[in-house]
């Protein structure tokens, strides 16, 4: 186990450190402690390694991430997760706003709340969130899976493209070109399997979900709807 | 950017405390804006005494015989305190509004940064650090008060512009953001007599909340009046002689995050500036929703 002061060696330390680690490496348990809510911790990392985050993080924690799996005993600020490519990232509290953002693949999770645009323009991520998430969520999403065991706020998936959403508890209202979809048994196993991954098989299962996704009125472009652009 | 730290103390034995811990949590947001850093403290009020806080570009000529001069002006003995460019005016309550304008006459080169019963304000081009030091923030007590250091983008970088700004008696206001309508509402505003010292679009923010406070709204109702007449972005947080509010735009880009204990509840742009707060740990700690008003009134 390396551990990791980031309140007295600092941030450029921790980052470099995890940057040197490519392919297979010993050094497979990280813990970073005095986390203060500092940026970009771990950001960038590209290894098959553990990491613990010991407290609160600030703005893109496990940005861009690969293969690594990042745990936050705390919450995260705006931007977890960011463009994330690979690997797992596990935040125990909340996480701020734009969670997953552009995410292009691998597994967030939630367990508390997130905010506002969680998953904006996701790519092929997929996001279990155990609490609510905020307005503008999934906005312009492409491909991925969010799931969300609470409420869902205003504009839900506006401008979606092809993401999933999985909604257990009330949508504020849905955005443009996001409609409700029926459940068929591919997603009933899709739901299942990301419920278990993101450690919420526990207090929730697939049948008590609804399924959003795009009407796919709006990405063909139509001069019908020009208004609505 | 901008970055804004707040604090309003429910334990008044961490009242002695105030300015030290404003000015540590500024200073962890120094990175959000480098141009200049302002502190409103509200201090606890003596009966029948009010304070003016004045600044000047030229201190050593413009404070000389102040306090002299005021107290022949408004007929009542005033007490100064110099603090670098600023000065605290301690008048008679009664004389606040004479003694304001006796200042402006007599140095006309004055600009008056806060007018009450409790509240200071004090703000200058710089880094939250600097700017604290030359005030001895840190040493002042105090039971609420407002930060905020700037990244200039509506009006220039003077000390005018920084915040928190004042447009009325012991109310101050502190803004994240940028607002698109404020030409149009500082022309209503103007035409219902409010004045303004400058071409900023938070000072309009702030001008517009004294103005529905002086027609008799709650604090409460002129926050929520925010979210339907100013267009813009907007985190705010507003200052008044009992009470602390926050305020975010229905888009909520600008962050915001709040934590509450049995001793306080603090505001920050950033969980970082809440990290060496006492029993930040077990506090509870949340975002503010967007369009949604919060305030602690004592």
């Amino acid at each position: 186990m390396q551990t990791y002061d980031l309140g007295a060696q600092g941030l450029r330390g921790l980052n470099s450190a995890l940057h040197a680690l490519k392919g297979q490496t010993n050094m497979t348990a990280w813990e970073i402690v005095n986390p203060k809510g500092s940026h970009a911790i771990a950001a960038g990392v590209d290894a098959p390694i553990d990491i613990t985050v010991r407290g609160s993080t600030g703005y893109y924690c496990g940005g861009m991430n690969k293969q690594a799996t990042i745990r936050i005993v705390g919450s995260a600020g705006p931007g977890v997760a960011e463009n994330m490519m690979s690997g797992t990232v596990i935040i125990d509290g909340d996480a701020s706003q734009y969670a997953g953002a552009t995410g292009r693949g691998g597994l967030l999770v939630i367990k508390g709340n997130a905010s506002s645009r969680c998953g904006i323009s996701m790519k092929g991520i997929d996001i279990v969130v155990h609490g609510n998430i905020g307005h503008m969520s999934a906005f312009m999403a492409q491909s991925g899976n969010l799931v969300v065991l609470g409420d869902a706020g205003e504009a839900l998936g506006d401008s979606l493209y092809e993401a999933r959403m999985f909604v257990r508890g009330n949508v504020k209202s849905l955005g443009t070109d996001c409609i409700e979809k029926e459940m068929r048994p591919e997603h009933f196993k899709i739901l299942e399997d990301l419920l278990k991954r993101g450690e919420a098989d526990a207090k929730a299962k697939p049948e008590q979900f609804r399924r959003y996704g795009s009407a796919r009125k709006l990405y063909t472009f139509n001069i019908d709807n020009a208004s609505d652009y | 950017m901008c970055g804004i730290v707040g604090l309003f103390l429910k334990d008044p034995k961490l009242e002695p405390k105030l300015g030290a811990m404003l000015t540590d949590m500024l200073i962890t947001m120094t990175d959000r804006g480098p141009d200049s850093a302002g502190i409103a403290i509200y201090g606890r009020p003596v009966k029948g005494r009010a304070k003016l806080t004045v600044q000047s570009g030229q201190p050593e000529v413009d404070f000389k015989n102040l306090a002299k001069d005021l107290s022949k002006a408004v007929g009542s003995p005033v007490k100064a305190q110099i603090k670098n460019t600023h000065v605290v005016l301690d008048v008679p309550a009664k004389k606040l509004d004479a003694a304001r304008a006796a200042v402006t006459k007599l140095r006309p080169n004055c600009k008056v940064m806060s007018s009450g019963d409790s509240i200071e304000i004090f703000k200058e081009v710089g880094l939250p650090k600097d700017v604290a030091a030359r005030f001895s923030v840190p040493k002042m007590s105090g039971t609420h008060g407002i930060g905020h250091t700037r990244m200039a983008t509506e009006s220039a970088v003077t000390t005018m512009g920084a915040h928190p700004f004042s447009t009325g008696a012991d109310q101050c206001l502190v803004h994240n953001g940028s607002l698109s309508n404020h030409n149009s509402v500082r022309r209503d505003l103007k035409r219902a007599g409010m004045t303004f010292e400058t071409e900023n679009d938070t000072e309009v923010a702030a001008a517009f909340i004294s103005h529905k406070l002086q027609e008799g709204e709650k604090l409460g109702d002129a926050m929520e009046a925010t979210l339907t007449d100013l267009d813009g972005f907007f985190t705010f947080v507003v200052g008044t002689h009992n009470g602390f509010g926050v305020v975010r735009d229905p888009i909520a880009c600008k962050p915001a995050v709040m934590a509450e204990t049995d001793q306080y509840v603090a505001f920050g742009s950033e969980y970082r500036a809440l990290v060496n707060l006492p029993g930040i740990d077990k506090a509870r700690v949340w975002e503010p929703e967007p369009a949604t008003v919060y305030f602690w009134e004592r």
